[in-house]
């Protein structure tokens, strides 16, 4: 034992400095190394392998969405590496991806984010890439416009519409095709309420789905959203108020998301839900018979609703020599088949092409409501608002948050969003 | 830099009582001793550059930069001084979202601290299914927020909620918990109660176990009741311990964005935005991330923070003193 102890004592002194030494930069060597391996590994994927976010995390690996992006890549001679995010946080991992000069090849971006992440520089025109898009819907590219310049392409469209509850309606005794103007709309809501059943559900969050949901109705006034104080815009704030303050609107609207206000209308007790073609396949399945209508306007028509559904977008690349191959790609994925295949993989998806929608009305010719409601629908950053949009979008939900509530009327809701997004876009 | 002394130092006296004695004595006080120090200390070093001074730095530097969208991607945002912070503090937001903050934090820590310390002094009796009760008491702790908080925000729906059904029963009209600016942040303050009652309860009844049994007897002998024995012998004694459950309640309090960010995002107009909330909400609750004014907040956060830090350091010198 002391002879052992011995030995390692010596061992101990010989070596202490350069282990010392060596401690030290293994530690180091091991943090740049977790620095260092991001990098590394992107640049690696030039060899056949094709980098592809989506914002889809619910089509899993080996669903049919993730055969159709790989089926896609098989074809331009690649193979796609695929990422799913939720919507939010895929806007700043493109953001943190690009600030660190390591974007995918392909993003399929929701709309309204296109022109913010354009105007960082980070996304290339479809002219750069030489895409054709003369044939989709101008309505629904506008979104991904800034500047005079497209960033990117839609791979469907979605919108929203008024779902109702038939049978509640027949028992009051409210026809649906007659809803075509607020004054009717509401007059429907007081018989349903006096029958005893609940009017109408909506989402009126304070995030991006609040203002979605409210724009339909602010856009049917005739109002605009470089005024939010505009009379018309006071008439459609006043117009929800009144549905919450007479409770043909229940007080759960003010902090529901599309998915509560849903959950709300299949309960059956609901005559009218606002949402979206996303809900078309829930609202079959259901045991009460459902209908759609477009929104109405103010006085009569329809009402533009904004434009749901993501583009695909190509950021900039350090090696341009990619973009022919991601070209291919896009170009793959927006064929007339190409966006009808889109629109039924999702079975939530109306193309943004003439052709694909007259494909996809032979195959479900249910679902011309909501083509016709997408030809309707504007575009939220349209208008030239670009990257003010979001700016803008923020005081509308609040504005609407602040009158629901009672915390304040909705003119003066209205008065004061004005001129927070006016100072916020003051310069821009 | 004054961490880095402080880890250096420590590892010295530590081997004295368990190493051999002899190669203590031959390598003590030597340059080498201090490069081993120094080497072990290495990876505690980068430890804390890495994962405490970088993102402290990082936060204070997005704070005096404009870094909006595009200059977040391109990297050249310009430098501007305190001006977000300027443009905070006098932001008609500043002035609700501070008094939101005091009212929630306040609001919290009272009342967690009154129910956790009412509960640990029950639960020192150690009756039957004591110890069963106290632990079902640790339940809201177990839970993951994103249940708690979802499961608050039903029972107190507006229309459909138990909270106002049961009210109901008692003739109450219906209360729109979370969907009037009124109510809003009592909902959020009630539902952080019962989050924050636990950890109350477990530092507050490990105190009780330090007090010695032979105080209350004595106490009993000299005819002093359970009352009297709580205000002169529990509560005075537990001094140390609430002090620092009361900072840590506090800085905990500050910083809660999830309970709030899933019962009303900070809704209705306002009404709930607390400033840890808000610089949430700047940064990531809308399609535009302003990091720079979203750090601008949490900085100012932290500074509160921090300032509480002094209080309670300031607090105990004075206790050791007397």
């Amino acid at each position: 034992m002391p002879d052992t102890f011995k030995e390692e004592h010596m061992l101990s002194t010989t070596l202490r400095k350069p282990l010392a030494i060596a401690v030290t930069v293994v530690a180091l060597g091991a943090l740049a190394g977790c620095s260092s391996s991001g990098d590394a590994g992107s640049t690696d994927a030039a060899g056949g392998t094709y980098t592809w976010w989506d914002p889809y995390p619910q089509h899993e690996e080996g669903s049919d969405w993730a055969k159709r992006v790989q089926a896609c890549g098989t074809d331009a001679g690649v193979t796609i590496e695929r990422t799913a995010y939720d919507t939010t946080s895929l806007t700043n991992q493109a953001l943190l991806a690009a600030q660190e000069g390591t974007s995918p090849d392909v993003i399929l971006l929701d709309n309204p984010a296109v022109s913010t992440l354009a105007d960082t520089g980070m996304l290339t025109t479809t002219e750069e890439l030489g895409l054709d898009t003369s044939k989709v819907d101008s309505n629904l590219l506008a979104a991904g416009e800034l500047d005079g310049k497209d960033y990117g392409v839609p791979v469907g469209a979605n919108t929203l519409a008024l779902y109702y509850n038939a049978d509640i309606l027949s028992a009051a005794g409210v026809d649906p095709a007659s809803i075509t103007s607020w004054a009717a709309l509401t007059d429907a809501l007081s018989k349903v309420t006096a029958a005893g059943k609940k009017g109408i559900t909506f989402a009126g969050i304070n995030t991006e789905e609040g203002s979605f949901q409210f724009l339909p109705w602010f856009w049917g006034a005739g109002a605009d959203l470089s005024k939010l104080d505009s009379p018309e815009a006071v008439s459609a704030l006043t117009l929800w108020t009144d549905w919450v303050n007479k409770g043909y609107a229940p007080q759960s609207v003010i902090g529901n998301s599309q998915n509560t206000s849903w959950e709300e209308f299949i309960t059956g007790d609901f005559a009218f839900a606002e949402n979206g073609t996303w809900q078309v396949n829930s609202a079959a399945e259901q045991p009460f018979k459902t209908g759609v209508i477009e929104l109405p306007a103010v006085d009569s028509g329809v009402a533009p609703a904004p434009t749901g559904g993501e583009f695909i977008t190509a950021p900039v690349q350090k090696d341009t020599a990619r973009y022919d191959v991601t070209k291919e790609i896009v170009d793959c994925m927006t064929t007339p088949e190409g966006f009808v295949e889109t629109a039924n993989t999702f079975a939530y998806y109306i193309p943004p092409t003439s052709d694909g929608q007259d494909q996809l009305l032979e195959q479900h010719p249910d679902l011309d409501t909501w083509v016709s409601a997408v030809k309707a629908a504007k575009g939220r950053t349209s208008d030239n608002l670009g990257t003010n949009y979001p700016l803008i979008s923020e005081q509308l939900w609040t504005a609407v948050q602040s009158s629901l509530s009672g915390a304040s009327s909705p003119k003066d809701a209205l008065a004061a969003a004005q001129k927070a997004a006016a100072s916020a876009t003051e310069g821009k | 830099m004054t961490i880095s002394a402080a880890p250096a130092v420590r590892p010295a006296p530590d081997p004295k009582p368990s190493a051999p004695r002899p190669r203590r004595a031959k390598g003590g006080g030597t340059g080498g001793s201090r490069w081993v120090a120094v080497a072990f200390a290495a990876p505690l070093l980068a430890y804390l550059l890495a994962f405490y001074a970088y993102p402290l730095i990082r936060s204070i530097d997005l704070s005096i930069h404009d870094y909006n969208v595009r200059a977040f991607v391109q990297g050249n945002a310009e430098f501007v001084g305190l001006k977000n912070y300027i443009d905070v503090i006098s932001s008609p937001l500043f002035g609700q979202a501070a008094w939101n903050t005091v009212v929630f934090v306040f609001g919290s820590l009272i009342f967690q601290y009154v129910l956790g310390l009412a509960l640990a002094v029950f639960f020192r009796g150690n009756f039957r299914l004591s110890g069963i009760l106290r632990a079902l008491f640790l339940v809201p702790w177990l839970l993951p927020l994103i249940v708690s908080g979802s499961a608050w925000a039903w029972m107190l729906n507006s229309d459909n909620g138990i909270v106002n059904s049961f009210l109901h029963a008692f003739g109450i009209g219906q209360i729109n918990w979370l969907t009037s600016p009124d109510t809003s942040m009592l909902a959020v303050i009630i539902a952080n109660i019962w989050l924050g009652i636990p950890f109350n309860l477990v530092i507050l009844y490990s105190g009780l176990q330090n007090i010695s049994g032979d105080l209350y007897e004595a106490a009993a002998l000299d005819g002093a009741g359970p009352w009297r024995q709580f205000w002169s012998i529990t509560f005075p004694l537990l001094r140390p311990v609430s002090a620092i459950t009361l900072l840590l309640g506090l800085v905990y309090t500050l910083k809660v964005v999830d309970i709030i960010w899933i019962m009303t995002s900070g809704g209705p107009a306002n009404s709930t935005t607390t400033l840890a909330i808000w610089s949430y909400r700047e940064a990531f609750g809308t399609g535009q991330p302003d990091l720079s004014p979203a750090a601008a907040v949490g900085n100012i956060l932290i500074v509160i923070a921090l300032i509480f830090g002094f209080i309670y350091l300031r607090m105990q010198r004075r206790q050791e003193q007397s």
